[in-house]
């Protein structure tokens, strides 16, 4: 599904990533945790295609194509979704169009028809049924004075009706309560299929009491330092991240 | 013969309505045009206006087709005039219960009283010697009375149509409100170019006098397009607990200078302000906005923002004046720019002047251009560059037509504007 190679990527003219190599297959679920300022949600936004993020050396490929060479629009036409840390509010569109324009441009780009009003409109009920955001959320404007868990559940929603490949989840758990949290992983967990790809950036093993990953790995100055099971992430909930950083270094 | 040097009077006019063309005729007469060494008109150069406009006689006035986005209406009354002169084939005048309306020309006794009593007596100042033009070429005009505590739910819909089909046309517009203690109105002014390109001059100015306690809806829409040169003003004033609520918009042409001023003269009055203006291509637009805060315990929403594209350029000057009895004034301004392009310029000045010590005020203008993150948010979510720039272009703006009381006009300001920020249609699909 997806395979980093050696990344190295810079922001603001300061080296973040450093020879990341990562490699998920299709219906793995992977967790990366790792220190502030380790590079976590670089990673995402380098695989999003944010303007402003430089990759230096290495290269990404997604199913067998060269992720790093298409266009943001394209790679998530082509089924990657990054659920942002911090979700853009956009006064003046409405959800309901946004998700729509949004819908309409991923089915379009895969050859499926696009979903007439009733049946678009039935679908977003049900994800935000699903995600315990009131419907009333879709006439309102993008993100536009949600709280911080109620952007976090729209991106679930919009994770629901992209119906992406590979999700990038940055820091989703961030400042959810754990009802929220709850809603969350339940949302996701409901999306795995067993072919469909999660990677779960996180500061928390708490998150991962709810989604269990397939693999854990450690995340610091910019490359992957300790990759394991489940188990990793309870030891770095106990122990904290010093001791592996000073390991590495 | 110079710009407008001998406006035409129409010679029927009645005898209340000649001597005021006299008086502002003499005034004309009198001034001279700004030049770009006048303060207020600095970044506003009068060039394009011409030497050979000429007022449209009733009988050249070919009867034209309402257009289509207008067929509909706005659910009211609604007068048209085309090229200045009024069309009652087009027009439906359905009064409801305490909703005078009528033109100068038709006015009762009474009628003209109360216009002759009122009419010309907010303007002046900023909006010489435009004003007085329009005083001098009075041919027509509208006026409205709502009477006390009359709960006036349908809008009046007034529209301007510019045709100038055959020459370089001038049109002069007025409209006089007079809002009776407690009542409530919605009144919609519209400006619009039938065939696009020719060459007009419009001057329209509009006085609203809203007594104690009155509540108006207004809305001031210029969509006249190409060589369309507008110069005109409105002024309001407020009494005691009066509450006017205005929307201004103006898409752009040749040139569109609209000066706004608002006199709160009773406490507790309450003005909301918004606009929007729209140049592309090389138009201008020019929106100066003077709000007097006379009296304690007034306050003032104002919120204006435009979008600036290709080598347009556009002016905002925003005046808040607080005079030393006004204490308790609150008063905010806010002026958003986004420029859609490297060529595109806007000029804007937002001006606080306070005399008066115990009161709340704010002001601020920003001018930017097209948010990279929430662009880069739609595009990870599948949506096209363009796309999304359309997208974010209409939400800039659609925050303010969202705010609108009247209905049937966000319904039809929304295609309009999401067609607007659109190279093709398809880029607006989502909006519409």
């Amino acid at each position: 599904m997806l395979k980093i190679q050696n990344l190295h990527a810079r922001v603001e003219g300061k080296d973040i990533l450093r020879g990341l190599d990562l490699q998920i297959g299709p219906g793995e679920v992977h967790a990366i945790m790792g220190p502030n300022g380790s590079g976590k949600s670089t990673l995402g936004h380098v695989l999003a295609g944010r303007p402003g993020y430089e990759v230096t050396d290495g290269s990404v490929t997604y199913r067998g194509e060269d992720l790093l060479a298409m266009d943001t629009e394209e790679r998530a036409r082509s089924g990657v979704f990054l659920a942002f840390q911090y979700p853009v509010e956009i006064p003046g569109v409405s959800n309901m169009e946004f998700l729509k324009a949004s819908v309409d441009a991923v089915r379009e780009s895969r050859g499926d028809a696009a979903l007439d009003a009733v049946t678009f409109m039935k679908r977003a009920r049900e994800a935000c049924k699903a995600a315990d955001l009131p419907v009333d959320f879709l006439k309102r404007g993008v993100n536009e004075g949600f709280s911080g868990g109620e952007k976090k559940r729209n991106e679930l929603i919009q994770m629901m009706l992209l119906e992406p490949s590979l999700c990038l989840l940055d820091e989703t758990d961030s400042g959810l309560d754990i009802d929220a949290l709850q809603v969350v992983a339940k949302g996701v967990n409901s999306l795995r299929d067993g072919k469909r790809s999660f990677v779960l950036v996180t500061h928390y093993q708490r998150l991962l009491n709810y989604i269990e990953p397939d693999h854990v790995h450690v995340l610091a100055g910019g490359r992957i330092v300790r990759s394991g099971d489940k188990s990793l992430a309870l030891d770095l909930e106990e122990r904290g991240y010093a001791w592996l950083e000073d390991e590495v270094a | 013969m110079g710009f407008m040097e001998q406006p035409l009077a129409e010679a029927r006019a009645p005898h209340w309505l000649q001597s005021l063309q006299a008086r502002g005729q003499s005034r004309w007469s009198a001034g001279k045009l700004p030049t770009r060494r006048t303060e207020n008109w600095k970044y506003t150069p009068l060039t394009g206006l011409r030497d050979d406009y000429r007022v449209a006689a009733a009988s050249d006035v070919a009867p034209a087709k309402l257009p289509d986005a207008l067929a509909q209406g706005l659910g009211g009354t609604r007068l048209v005039f085309v090229d200045g002169v009024y069309q009652p084939s087009l027009s439906s005048v359905e009064l409801p219960e305490g909703l005078q309306l009528c033109r100068f020309a038709d006015a009762s006794d009474a009628q003209a009283a109360l216009i002759a009593e009122h009419l010309d007596t907010l303007v002046g100042g900023q909006a010489e010697p435009f004003a007085s033009l329009n005083t001098a070429t009075l041919r027509d005009g509208v006026f409205l009375h709502v009477a006390a505590n009359a709960d006036v739910q349908t809008p009046v819909h007034l529209l301007w149509l510019v045709r100038a089909a055959d020459a370089p046309t001038a049109i002069s517009q007025r409209v006089l409100v007079l809002a009776e203690s407690g009542s409530r109105a919605t009144v919609v002014e519209q400006f619009l170019s039938l065939n696009g390109a020719e060459a007009s001059f419009t001057s329209g100015v509009t006085e609203l006098k809203l007594e104690a306690n009155a509540k108006l809806h207004h809305y001031r829409l210029h969509e006249e397009s190409g060589e369309a040169i507008h110069i005109g003003a409105v002024h309001a004033r407020l009494e005691r607990d009066a509450n006017l609520d205005s929307f201004h918009l103006a898409l752009g042409s040749r040139l569109k200078r609209v000066d706004v001023v608002v006199h709160h003269a009773g406490p507790g009055a309450h003005a909301d302000l918004n606009g929007v203006y729209l140049p592309r291509g090389d138009e201008h637009i020019d929106y100066h906005t003077t709000i007097e805060h006379a009296v304690p315990h007034c306050t003032t929403d104002e919120v204006f923002r435009g979008i600036v594209g290709d080598k347009a350029t556009a002016v905002f000057n925003g005046r808040i004046h607080i005079h030393p009895d006004a204490q308790k004034t609150r008063a905010e301004l806010s002026n958003r720019n986004l420029l859609t392009s490297t060529e595109a310029e806007v000029n804007t000045k937002p001006e606080l002047e306070i005399y008066a010590d115990d009161v709340q005020c704010a002001h601020g203008a920003t001018v930017a251009r097209i948010d990279d993150l929430a662009l880069h948010y739609l595009r990870t979510r599948g949506v096209s560059r363009d796309e999304a720039e359309v997208m974010l272009s209409f939400g800039f703006i659609n925050e303010l037509i969202d705010g609108m009381a009247l209905e049937p006009l966000r319904e039809y300001l929304r295609p309009l504007l999401a067609k607007r920020f659109a190279r093709d249609d398809t880029l607006a699909r989502h909006l519409l």
